[in-house]
């Protein structure tokens, strides 16, 4: 009986409503001050601020049970060991990967799209297409743009509409049957706009093209199936969803891995080594050379935990408010033009304004202690796309008010003042 | 609005930013160079006339932020009738105002020591010094972008 209640009263709390004034007091970051005013962080894009669980969880295994993991017959080794793989499992859980072993630990986003671009690029040839899209990060860029300097094979770029959105006519009519791998991000770190990765997949795997989906921005912000989009490779950071950072994740499927050579050579990865030749440990180990970031991979762990204890719909919806509140905010301020306006869009607010540079914006806004991004980020086609050098990017999180977008704009307009 | 601000972005600084002073091409150039700050996506092209090792007119044309532009703006007027090594000169002064650091040998400034609050604002230095660092590479007639990286 009383275990029915407790099972209802979890149930319920899984209802999509966050108590942001109490999830605040997690993250330690939040109290601090910054040039005497109340730190107002809106950087998530760039990272995310840390609860304590994540924290604790990195310093616990520090001060309790350091040790090497997968080699040790000692106690403290089997504990790391544990933790390190039971961080494996929550990963798997959180992206729906079918099994443990298609989760392999990098050090972050860049790592794991290095990885795959090294290592399955193996097989790519002279002539073979890969297919990314106008609005990629830098780093779903330019490891292709080697993988073809390498290779002989043709990077081709997919199209965005002035809104930001992936002009979906024009991707699949650049698919064909040269095209052996498309990587395409999920949310755009510079525009926001969210990609409809399910059909994307399909329509590339109509011609028999692998799919690789940055998930960078997305894995905080949206629930992530990896399973349902049906993708071959998916790739996040832990530390842009409330994780360490130098911790990251390649989901892929298990017949690709098992067919790809491996990324690094090490200890860890090989079963045999010997002068004449060394064979490869079992997945997931064979990518993973060397001592990993033990550290991060527990608290990355706790991460997920923190996340799925609040639920990725009742954070989204917060989000989403919020990013409703400053959008209408922003489409009254005079002066201020939004870049991109997807119809699809997760919690990112990027901008112009007339007449001020976007870094003296950024000066201006740090003096009130409001973080922003100001530049490029990392996304230079995208600012080409759109005739601007940089924009100001506000981007929100979970433990992000109201009152904070209303200071943002009392900044703007101090700005304005400023350069008036 | 914080002292320190209000020391960064002072009159003088937003009108030159605003309204740069020798902005605009050089058809007949003898020195040019570009200067690209990675970071926030500044780009200024610097031209320059020298006629007998002296610096006669000096131009640039670009974007960039406040504190760029008007550093670029300053520069140019800074830079009239000097020698290249006068110029090299200004720039170790200008340099070790924004740094903090104590010039090699001390000479004023003149009118680029209302930068001197930029010191406050070390992110910032990048953009106070894009001008300068075109300008060494101007002298230099060096072909490729400098970079603030």
């Amino acid at each position: 009986m009383l275990s029915a209640i407790k099972e209802s009263k979890l149930l319920r709390s899984q209802e999509p409503t966050l108590d942001v004034a109490r999830r605040r007091q997690d993250f330690p970051i939040l109290q601090r001050e910054v040039h005497g005013h109340p730190l107002i962080y809106l950087d998530n894009a760039a990272t995310s601020q840390k609860p304590w669980s994540v924290i604790e969880a990195e310093r616990h295994y520090y001060a309790y049970y350091n040790a090497n993991i997968h080699r040790g017959v000692h106690h403290l080794s089997q504990e790391a060991t544990d933790a390190y793989e039971g961080a494996r499992d929550k990963v798997r859980e959180f992206i729906h990967a079918p099994r443990r072993e298609e989760i392999i630990f990098t050090r972050g986003t860049t790592e794991s799209i290095n990885l795959v671009a090294s290592s399955y690029g193996q097989s790519l040839q002279a002539g073979d297409e890969i297919l990314i899209t106008e609005m990629e990060h830098h780093s779903n860029i330019v490891p292709w743009q080697l993988l073809c300097q390498r290779s002989g094979a043709v990077l081709r770029v997919a199209p965005i509409d002035d809104a930001g959105q992936l002009i979906v006519e024009q991707f699949a009519s650049l698919l064909g049957p040269r095209t052996r791998l498309v990587a395409l991000t999920h949310m755009s770190n510079a525009l926001g706009s969210i990609n409809p990765v399910k059909e994307l997949v399909a329509l590339a795997h109509r011609v028999g093209a692998v799919v690789l989906i940055d998930g960078a921005q997305a894995i905080a912000h949206l629930p992530v199936d990896v399973t349902d989009i049906d993708c071959d490779f998916y790739v996040f950071s832990g530390h842009k969803v409330y994780g360490p950072s130098g911790i990251g994740v390649l989901y892929a499927r298990s017949s690709l891995l098992e067919a790809m050579p491996p990324y690094q050579g090490g200890g860890d990865m090989i079963r045999e080594v010997r002068f004449a030749g060394s064979s490869w440990n079992d997945l997931p180990y064979k990518f993973e050379a060397g001592t990993p970031n033990i550290a991060g991979g527990i608290g990355l762990g706790a991460a997920i935990d923190y996340v799925r204890s609040l639920g990725l719909s009742a954070i989204g919806t917060h989000e989403a408010d919020l990013l409703r509140y400053a959008t209408e905010q922003a489409q009254c301020f005079p002066g201020l033009t939004l870049i991109g306006t997807a119809s699809n869009k997760g919690a990112i607010l990027s901008f112009t304004l007339a007449g001020i540079h976007p870094h003296d914006v950024g000066t201006i806004l740090d003096s009130r202690g409001i973080a922003v991004r100001t530049g490029h980020h990392c996304a230079m086609p995208v600012m080409e796309r759109y005739g601007v050098p940089a924009t100001v990017r506000a981007s929100f999180a979970l433990y992000n008010m109201r009152h904070e977008v209303d200071a943002l704009f009392r900044g703007l307009a101090k700005a304005q003042e400023m350069f008036a | 609005m914080s002292a320190d601000l209000r020391d960064l972005y002072q009159e003088v600084i937003v009108d030159h930013g605003r309204r740069p002073h020798n902005f605009g091409p050089m058809p007949d150039a003898s020195h040019q160079a570009e200067g690209f700050n990675p970071l926030c996506g500044d780009r200024l092209t610097l031209r320059l006339k020298v006629v007998d090792g002296v610096i006669e007119e000096a131009r640039f044309e670009g974007v960039g932020c406040a504190i760029s532009t008007a550093s670029a703006s300053l520069m140019t007027e800074a830079l009239k009738g000097l020698g290249a090594s006068e110029a090299e000169a200004l720039f170790a002064g200008f340099h070790a105002m924004l740094t903090g650091e104590p010039p090699a040998t001390p000479s004023s400034l003149g009118k680029l020591e209302v930068l001197a609050g930029v010191r406050e604002f070390p992110s910032r230095i990048k953009c106070a010094t894009l001008a300068w660092h075109t300008l060494h590479a101007a002298l230099h007639t060096e072909s490729q972008p400098v970079t603030t990286e």
